[in-house]
C-alpha cells in the first residue's frame, strides 16, 4: 500500500511530503517529495544588489539565521579581498554560537514532541525566549536578524549586552542538564530511539551527508574546526562523535554540541577583543548613522551604496560553513556589477535527506518520524 | 582590499595533486584551470567528467570523496551557456577543489556522478529542474522543486523574474 505522510503534517517539520510503500508496518520504499516551499530565492538574488541579499539569505533555513548571513557575508567578503576587524569577527561567532543554540532547542524540543515527550519542548522553548530576547537586544529583531553585514556587523552591541549574554551563559549548562535528566536516561526514550534508522559511515558520506548527521556515524568532520573562518580557530572546543549512526547518537551528538556551544559563547565573552565593528571599506560598509548626517562624504558614500552598490570584481566562490545541520555553503558568482551573477545555497539539508531512504527501508512505519526528526531538516533550506 | 591576481597558468598548477592526477591520466581532460582567491577551479572535458570524479575520488594523494555540491551557471547569451560545476571536499585532506564542465545551449548533457557518489542525486536533479540540463544515467531524472507539471527552466537567464510569461 501506498502511504501518503503529506505536506501538511506535524511531525514532517514544514511541508515534506513523504511517499510511503508498505506491507503492513513494514518499509518497502521511501520516497521524499519536496518543493513546497519554492520561493525562488536564488532567482531574486540576481536581481538585488549584494547588500539586499543579506536580509533574503535569513529565511532561508529559518532556524538559524545568522548562520546563513555568515555564509554568504563570508562569501562575498571573500570576493572583495576585505579584511575584518577582530571585534566583528568574534561578535560573529559569539552570536554563530548562540544561533546554533537556538536551532538545537527547536530541533530537541519538536524531536522530542514527535516520539512522545512533550514537555520537553516546552522546557527548550522556555531558554529559546531568552535567547530570542538577546537577538532583539543586538539587532531589533527576534529571529531574522540580518545582523550580520558585508564587511562586519551592523550595529554597536547595546550597554549591558555582554552582561545579559553572561548570565545566559552562566544559566544555561544547568538547563541542559535537564533535558538529558528527562530524556538520556530514559527507558523508554532508549527504546524508540537505540539501533533505530542507522546509516553507516560510508553511506553517509557517499549520500553527501554533513554535520550531527554524518558525526553520529563516526565520521569526524566539522567545518568549523577543519576549514576555519571568521577566528574559529582561536576557541577551544570538542567534536562529539558518534558510534552506531542511529537516532540515539544524533541526538546525543546535538545535546553534547549545546554544551560545546554554550562554552564556546564564554570564551568569546571572555576574550572579546576591542575595536570597530565594521571594515574600513568606505565604498563597501554603510558609515555610521552620525559621521553620515555631520561629514559630506559620508553623505555622498552612503547615498551611493544605497542607490548604485558596490561593484565586485569578477570571479566566483564557494564558502562552506558548520551550520546547525550540516555544511552549508554559498556559491556565489560575480560579473563585476553590483548584483551578484548567481548565487547558489547548498542546503545542509537537501543532501541529509537523501539519508532518509536508506534509513528507513526495511524498519517499520513508527520510525520514519523518528528518522526524520533526527535529521533535523527545515524545508526553508531544502527548497529555498 | 588587497586581492592577489588569479593563476591560469597550468605550467604553475602542474604540482597540486588534483591536476597531477588528471594530467598523468588524460592530459586532455583538463581544458584549464584557474588559482584565484585561494580556490582551485579545473575545468573539464565533458567525455571524461564521470572518470575523472571517480579518479580524484579513488585517489590516495587526492580523496575527494565528500561531493558538496552540484550546480549549474548560465551565461546566456554567450556561448558555451551552461557551466555545470562540482564542488568537492576531501574530508581526510581537509582540501577543497571545484570541477567544472561548460556545455552549449544546442545539447546541454552531461553524464550522471551518481555512480561515482549517490549524493549528487537531488543537486543533479535540481539543476535539470531549473536550467534544463540533462544527466544521462542518472536513476531518476525528474522536476524536484517545481510541480511536475512545469514549462520551462526558472533559473535559466532569459526567465523573468517577475511576472508571467
Amino acid at each position: 500500500m501506498i502511504l501518503n505522510m503529506g505536506p501538511q503534517h506535524p511531525s514532517t517539520h514544514g511541508v515534506l511530503r513523504v511517499l510511503l510503500e508498505i506491507d503492513g508496518e513494514n518499509i518497502i520504499r521511501v520516497m521524499p517529495d519536496i518543493g513546497y516551499l519554492h520561493t525562488g530565492i536564488e532567482k531574486t538574488c540576481e536581481a538585488k544588489f549584494y547588500q539586499q541579499v543579506v536580509p533574503l539569505t535569513d529565511r532561508i533555513d529559518y532556524l538559524c539565521p545568522m548562520t546563513n548571513n555568515l555564509t554568504y557575508v563570508l562569501a562575498v567578503e571573500k570576493l572583495l579581498g576585505l579584511e575584518i576587524p577582530p571585534k566583528a569577527q568574534w561578535l560573529r561567532v559569539m552570536m554563530n554560537e548562540l544561533t546554533r543554540i537556538n536551532s538545537h532547542l527547536v530541533w530537541l524540543g519538536t524531536h522530542a514532541m514527535d516520539i512522545g515527550a512533550m514537555t520537553v519542548l516546552l522546557y527548550c522553548f522556555r531558554e529559546r525566549e531568552d535567547i530570542l530576547r538577546l537577538f532583539e537586544a543586538i539587532s531589533g529583531q527576534r529571529m531574522m536578524t540580518s545582523y550580520f553585514r558585508i564587511g562586519g556587523v551592523a550595529l554597536e552591541p547595546p550597554l549591558g549586552f555582554f552582561d545579559r549574554v553572561r548570565e545566559f551563559a552562566d544559566r544555561f549548562p544547568a538547563r541542559v542538564d535537564e533535558y538529558e535528566n528527562l530524556l538520556t536516561g530514559n527507558p523508554i526514550w532508549q527504546m524508540r530511539t537505540k539501533g533505530i534508522a542507522t546509516i553507516s559511515a560510508d553511506d553517509a558520506i557517499a549520500l553527501s551527508a554533513t554535520g550531527p548527521t554524518l558525526r553520529a556515524s563516526g565520521v569526524d568532520l566539522d567545518l568549523r574546526r577543519d576549514a576555519p573562518y571568521s577566528s574559529y580557530d582561536k576557541f577551544k572546543f570538542k567534536v562529539p562523535l558518534g558510534k552506531n549512526g542511529d537516532v540515539f547518537d544524533r541526538y546525543l551528538c546535538r545535546v553534547q554540541e549545546l554544551r560545546e556551544s554554550i562554552n564556546m559563547v564564554q570564551q568569546a565573552l571572555d576574550g572579546m577583543p576591542e575595536g570597530p565593528t565594521k571594515a574600513d571599506a568606505p565604498k563597501v560598509v554603510l558609515p555610521d548613522r552620525e559621521k553620515m548626517k555631520t561629514q559630506m562624504e559620508a553623505l555622498i558614500y552612503h547615498f551611493k551604496i544605497i542607490t548604485e552598490g558596490f561593484a565586485v570584481p569578477p570571479g566566483e566562490v564557494y564558502q562552506g560553513v558548520e551550520s546547525p545541520r550540516g555544511e552549508m555553503g554559498y556559491y556565489v558568482v560575480s560579473d563585476g556589477t553590483a548584483k551578484p551573477y548567481r548565487v547558489h545555497m547548498r542546503a545542509a539539508c537537501l543532501a541529509n535527506l537523501q539519508t532518509l531512504p536508506k534509513m528507513c527501508e526495511g524498519r517499520l512505519l513508527a520510525d520514519v518520524v523518528a528518522a526524520i526528526g533526527s535529521i533535523d531538516i527545515v524545508l526553508g533550506e531544502i527548497d529555498r | 582590499m588587497a586581492l592577489a591576481p588569479a593563476i591560469t597558468d597550468l605550467e604553475q598548477l602542474k604540482d597540486h595533486p588534483a591536476v597531477a592526477r588528471l594530467l598523468a591520466w588524460h592530459p586532455q581532460a583538463i581544458e584549464s584551470v584557474k588559482y584565484d582567491r585561494e580556490e582551485l577551479t579545473i575545468y573539464v572535458q565533458v567525455s571524461s567528467l564521470r572518470e575523472a570524479c571517480a579518479m580524484l575520488r579513488d585517489d590516495p594523494n587526492c580523496r575527494f570523496n565528500l561531493l558538496s555540491d552540484v550546480t549549474c551557471v548560465d551565461w546566456y547569451p554567450a556561448e558555451p551557456r551552461f557551466e555545470v560545476v562540482y564542488n568537492l571536499f576531501s574530508i581526510p585532506r581537509k582540501e577543497r577543489v571545484r570541477l567544472k564542465v561548460t556545455l552549449d545551449s544546442s545539447s546541454p548533457v552531461v553524464e550522471s556522478v551518481t555512480s561515482v557518489w549517490p549524493g549528487a542525486n537531488y543537486f543533479e536533479r535540481e539543476v535539470f529542474d531549473l536550467f534544463g540540463v540533462r544527466f544521462s544515467g542518472h536513476p531518476y531524472l525528474r522536476r524536484i522543486l517545481m510541480p511536475e507539471d512545469w514549462d520551462g527552466n526558472p533559473l535559466r537567464k532569459d526567465y523573468p523574474v517577475e511576472g508571467y510569461r
